[in-house]
C-alpha cells in the first residue's frame, strides 16, 4: 500500500463508493442536527473539510514521531485545537451562522469520521495523500449534508438558503409546510432514502 | 531513540500541548475584538428589533446610535442610578432580589418623534435560556413591540417565540396598567383570559413550556419596573 497510492481513488472514493456517511455510517449525529436548513449544513461541511484536511496533514507529518501508546490522545489534541480555531474564526467572521451551529462545531471533535481517517489513513500515509483523503472524505460528508439540508429546508420551510421558493399561491391553495421535516427524525429518514437510492445504483454495496 | 519510553512520551505530550495551547491563545487574542464587536452588534440588532427597526447588516452601530437616545439604569424605586446599561448581564440580574436589581432602560426616539422605552428580559425556556426586549410607549403602559430569542428551543414548537406570528401579538392592544393596577403581560393557552385581569397573548401550541417560560420571564423582569413606568405615566 505504501509503495503505490492511487491519488485519484484516494480523493474520489469517499464521494460515493466509500462515502463516510452513507456507506461507513459515520458522523450521523451532526447530519441530524445541522441539516434543518441548507446554510448551516454548508458551513458545517466546510468546517469539517478544513478540520479533516489539516488534521490529516498534521498527523501524517507527525506519524513517525508519535508514541504508539498515546496516539489517540495526540490525534484528539490536534483535532480539538483545530476545531476550536475554526469555531473562533466562525464567531469572528460569520457570527449569525456560528450562532445557528452553536455547539455542533465543537462536536466535530467527536465526529467519528475524523478519528476514523486519522487512525486508518493519516497514521500510515505521507502528507499529500493524507491531505487528499481528508478533502475527499470531507466533501463526501458535505455532499450528504447538503442533500439532506436541501430537502429538509425546501419541504419543511418552503425556502432555500433563506429565500422563499414555494410560491405564495401554493399556500393560498392549501399547501402546508411539513413541520416534521424540521425535526431530527426526518433527517434520519432522508439519509435512509439516500442510502436506498445509492445501494440501488451500486449493486456491489448490497448486502445479502 | 526509544519512542515507546516513558520519558519520550512525557516530553512529547508536554511539547504538543504547549504548541497547541500557544496557537489557541494566539487565535483567541487575535480574534477577540472582532468577536466582541459581533456580539455587541447582535445585541443592538435585537434591541432595535423590539421597536420594529431592522438595520442593514453593516449599519447596525450607526442605526443604534441614531435611534437610541439614552441608555440608563434605574433601580426598583424608579430612580436613575450610575452604570452602563448596555453591558449589564441580565442573566445575573434576574437572580437578584427585585429591590436590588439594576434595571436597564433603552430610550429610543423613532423617526416620527415618538419616544419608546425598551426593557430587557431574561428567563428560562424548556431547553435553555430565553430572552427578549419589550418596547413600551411613552405613557409607560401601552406595549409598542417585542423581540424574543432563545438558545435551543425546539424548532417549529418553542422556537416559534422568535417568529412574527408570536411577537406581533405584542402591540398597542396590550397595557401594563389596568385600572391603576400594574400587571405584566401574560402568555396563555388558547385565549383563556388570566383571572387577575392582565392583558395577555396566545401561547404557542406544542410549545407550552416555552410559552410559560416567556410568561414567567415577563412577570419576573417587568415587575421591578413598576415604579419607573408609573413615573413615566405621570409625566
Amino acid at each position: 500500500m505504501a509503495d503505490k497510492i492511487n491519488y485519484k481513488s484516494v480523493f474520489f472514493n469517499p464521494f460515493s463508493k466509500n462515502n463516510p456517511v452513507i456507506v461507513q455510517v459515520l458522523g450521523i449525529c451532526s447530519v441530524l442536527a445541522v441539516t434543518a436548513q441548507l446554510e448551516p449544513a454548508i458551513v458545517m461541511g466546510m468546517s469539517v473539510i478544513a478540520v479533516l484536511a489539516f488534521s490529516n496533514v498534521i498527523i501524517s507529518l507527525l506519524r513517525n514521531t508519535i508514541p504508539t501508546n498515546i496516539r489517540i490522545i495526540v490525534q484528539l489534541v490536534v483535532v480539538a485545537g483545530l476545531v476550536v480555531i475554526v469555531d473562533q474564526l466562525l464567531k469572528a467572521y460569520t457570527y449569525d451562522v456560528s450562532k445557528q451551529l452553536s455547539v455542533f462545531i465543537g462536536l466535530i471533535i467527536t465526529n467519528c469520521i475524523l478519528m476514523g481517517r486519522l487512525e486508518a489513513f493519516a497514521m500510515a500515509n505521507s502528507p499529500w495523500p493524507s491531505f487528499l483523503d481528508g478533502i475527499g472524505n470531507g466533501i463526501g460528508y458535505t455532499i450528504i449534508l447538503v442533500i439532506v439540508g436541501f430537502f429538509r429546508e425546501l419541504l419543511g420551510s418552503g425556502t432555500l438558503l433563506g429565500y422563499q421558493i414555494v410560491p405564495q399561491w401554493c399556500y393560498d391553495h392549501g399547501y402546508v409546510n411539513n413541520g416534521l421535516m424540521i425535526l431530527p427524525p426526518m433527517a434520519l429518514i432522508v439519509v435512509a432514502c439516500i442510502i436506498w437510492v445509492h445501494r440501488l445504483c451500486n449493486k456491489d454495496l448490497q448486502e445479502d | 531513540m526509544n519512542k515507546q519510553s516513558n520519558v519520550y512520551t512525557t516530553i512529547y505530550i508536554i511539547v504538543l500541548v504547549l504548541v497547541v495551547g500557544t496557537a489557541l491563545a494566539a487565535t483567541s487574542l487575535a480574534l477577540k475584538p472582532r468577536q466582541q464587536e459581533n456580539i455587541d452588534a447582535d445585541k443592538m440588532r435585537q434591541i432595535l428589533a423590539a421597536v420594529h427597526i431592522t438595520p442593514a447588516p453593516g449599519e447596525i452601530k450607526e442605526d443604534f446610535s441614531r435611534y437610541i437616545r439614552k441608555q440608563i439604569l434605574v433601580d426598583a424605586q424608579g430612580d436613575e442610578i450610575e452604570g452602563d446599561a448596555f453591558t449589564i448581564n441580565m442573566a445575573q440580574e434576574v437572580k437578584i432580589e427585585e429591590a436590588n436589581r439594576k434595571l436597564p432602560v433603552f430610550v429610543c426616539e423613532l423617526e416620527n418623534g415618538e419616544t419608546k422605552y425598551i426593557l430587557p428580559a431574561y428567563g428560562a425556556g424548556l431547553w435553555g435560556p430565553i430572552w427578549g426586549y419589550i418596547a413600551i410607549d411613552s405613557n409607560g403602559s401601552t406595549v409598542y413591540g417585542a423581540y424574543f430569542a432563545h438558545q435551543g428551543e425546539t424548532p417549529g414548537l418553542g422556537a416559534e417565540i422568535e417568529k412574527p406570528a408570536f411577537t406581533d401579538q405584542f402591540n398597542s392592544d396590550l397595557n401594563l396598567f389596568k385600572d391603576g393596577r400594574y400587571l405584566p403581560i401574560e402568555v396563555v393557552k388558547g385565549g383563556v383570559a388570566p383571572s387577575n385581569g392582565a392583558d395577555y397573548v396566545n401561547g404557542i401550541s406544542g410549545g407550552t413550556i416555552t410559552s410559560k417560560g416567556v410568561s414567567a420571564m415577563l412577570e419576573n423582569c417587568l415587575l421591578p419596573y413598576k415604579n419607573y413606568l408609573e413615573q413615566l405615566s405621570k409625566n
